[in-house]
């Protein structure tokens, strides 16, 4: 009950904050409206308005997006993290997209996928596999010696030790990086959703209503959105506790 | 010592090895006797996990022969105890896994599996639960572990690195009890690296002590005393007098 409260508390304290807010007019009441209004806006969207289809959306693309960069990054990551020399030489290109904002790259893959649905997907896909892809190789390049050197004198070939040793080791810090990923991908589609043509989706439903001024169902789509992001957080903090429960022992 | 060559489980020849320019090993022979447990002793740094890494086959040697009865470690059964059984273990494995694991690797049918998995822990009176991970067991408990998975490919050869040195010295006792119970039962050839005099002459037949670098023999001492050798063995004039030659030994050639 204990861990409850003061999450709760802190809630509470923010909207009395924002109502004091509204109270003392410190924006205009249309573009800053009371937390009940933003509440019920958001509850007729949600209800009777697009505002689940697009959270489903978000969703669907984030989800999708993470899939492929999984694919693609775990595999990758382990297989270049094992043989260290060959990961150092692609390094400095990891490090340098990984460090490029995502949105900078729009315009490219605009022109490799057009500007559709798989646009969205293939930005997401690409900047979260490479967080992905950087996390499993320093796993990998991480393993304790002593349980490869272990695996070695009880006969385990290279394959062996790749799959008994190294992937085990790496795990921790793959899962790490695949929490990284799934924040990363929905930044990404939101972004994606607000400015490469779309008709669904949480940031195009944040544009819109902010063009509209919706005010309300702007901040109510946002809070969606920030618990969306905090929701994956969670249950992927969940899975690494349940799934490498010898992580840091 | 010379020993008949019929006898010898392990021969080194002209061993040469140096870490960037500096030589640890150059020119160093070792024969070591069928069954003989041979405790090597000397100052930090001296190259011993060195050596019982390149017999191991886990580090390559600059130059020189390994043989064990003519063949390459390649070709002979190892079982190998880490100083660090944290680092050791796979933690992802129950500690009944971690000692299967060799075995199935080995691809023994399960029964044998289980057979030996029984019988290493009914020698080792095992008491806590092998079906907990590593991580939830004490440090004498995860040591064992180590030990037990090591000799459950029934190996010719058994090295074991400072085991006992992580470890507190009541549990260091009773662990000391143990491992020298069945590893005279089963009688493998056992290189047991040790910076601990005492330890050193309980568990051995045949005590070696090196020198600083470059690494050479400072004594080769017999440890005839009687098996088992429990805690009484350590004030038995016997052993007094072995450890009171090699601490004049180490004074002498090993701290001058
Ligand atoms: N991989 C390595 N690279 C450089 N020097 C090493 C390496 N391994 C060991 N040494 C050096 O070789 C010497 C012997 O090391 P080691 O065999 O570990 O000693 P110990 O007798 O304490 O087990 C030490 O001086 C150590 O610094
Ligand atoms: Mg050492």
């Amino acid at each position: 009950m204990k861990t409850f409260a003061a999450p709760v508390a802190g809630a509470i304290g923010f909207i009395l904050l924002w109502q004091v807010a509204v109270w003392l007019r410190v924006a205009d009441p249309i573009l800053l409206p009371p937390p009940s209004e933003a509440f019920t806006d958001t509850w007729a969207a949600l209800t009777r308005g697009t505002l689940a289809l697009d959270t489903w959306r978000t969703v669907q693309r984030t989800m999708l997006s993470f899939l492929i960069a999984t694919v693609i990054g775990v595999p990758l990551g382990v297989a270049l993290g094992a043989k260290e020399s060959v990961y150092r030489s692609v390094e400095f290109v990891v490090d340098f997209f990984r460090s490029t904002p995502a949105s900078a790259m729009f315009p490219l893959f605009i022109v490799l996928f057009g500007p559709g649905e798989s646009t969205k997907i293939a930005v997401a896909a690409f900047g979260a596999a490479l967080v992905i892809l950087f996390n499993a190789a320093y796993g990998v390049i991480n393993a304790r010696r002593t349980r490869v050197l272990a695996a070695r004198i009880m006969g385990a070939s290279g394959p062996r030790i790749m799959a008994d040793v190294l992937v085990w080791e790496a795990l921790p810090q793959i899962l790490v990086g695949m929490r990284a990923g799934v924040s990363l991908a929905l930044v990404i589609v939101v972004v994606a959703e607000m400015f490469i043509g779309s008709t669904d989706g949480l940031g195009h439903r944040v544009i819109n209503a902010q063009m509209l001024f919706e005010s309300g169902l702007m901040y109510g789509t946002i809070f969606v959105a920030g618990a969306l992001g905090y929701a994956l957080n969670l249950l992927f903090l969940l899975i690494e506790k349940r799934f490498v429960h010898w992580a840091g022992r | 010592m010379s020993i008949p060559p019929r006898e010898a489980a392990i021969s080194i020849r002209g061993l040469r090895k140096a870490f960037g320019g500096q030589p640890v090993y150059s020119g160093f022979d070792l024969d070591v006797r069928r069954g003989d447990i041979l405790a090597i002793f000397g100052p930090n740094g001296c190259g011993k996990s060195t050596l019982i890494n390149m017999a191991a086959g886990l580090l390559p040697m600059d130059g020189g022969t390994i043989l064990y009865d003519g063949r390459d470690v390649a070709d002979v059964r190892v079982g190998y105890v880490f100083q660090n059984y944290r680092e050791a273990l796979f933690p992802w494995r129950r500690a009944a896994d971690n000692i299967r694991y060799p075995l199935r690797l080995m691809g023994l049918p399960k029964s044998e599996i289980e057979r030996r998995v029984e019988r290493l822990a009914a020698s080792f009176r095992v008491r806590f639960d092998l079906h907990r991970y590593p991580y939830e067991l004490s440090g004498g408990q995860q040591q064992l572990v180590s030990i037990m998975r090591a000799l459950a490919v029934e190996p010719e050869v058994l090295f074991l690195d400072e085991p006992f040195s992580a470890l507190d010295y009541e549990t260091t006792l009773s662990l000391r009890d143990l491992l020298q119970a069945v590893l005279k039962e089963i009688g493998v050839t056992t290189l047991l690296v040790s910076h601990d005099l005492e330890e050193s002459i309980v568990l051995a037949d045949r005590l070696l002590m090196l020198t600083r670098r470059p690494t050479t023999v400072a004594d080769d001492v017999p440890v005839a005393l009687p098996w088992p050798r429990g805690t009484a063995a350590l004030s038995s004039p016997g052993f007094v007098a072995i450890k009171a030659r090699c601490l004049d030994v180490f004074q002498a050639a090993v701290a001058a």
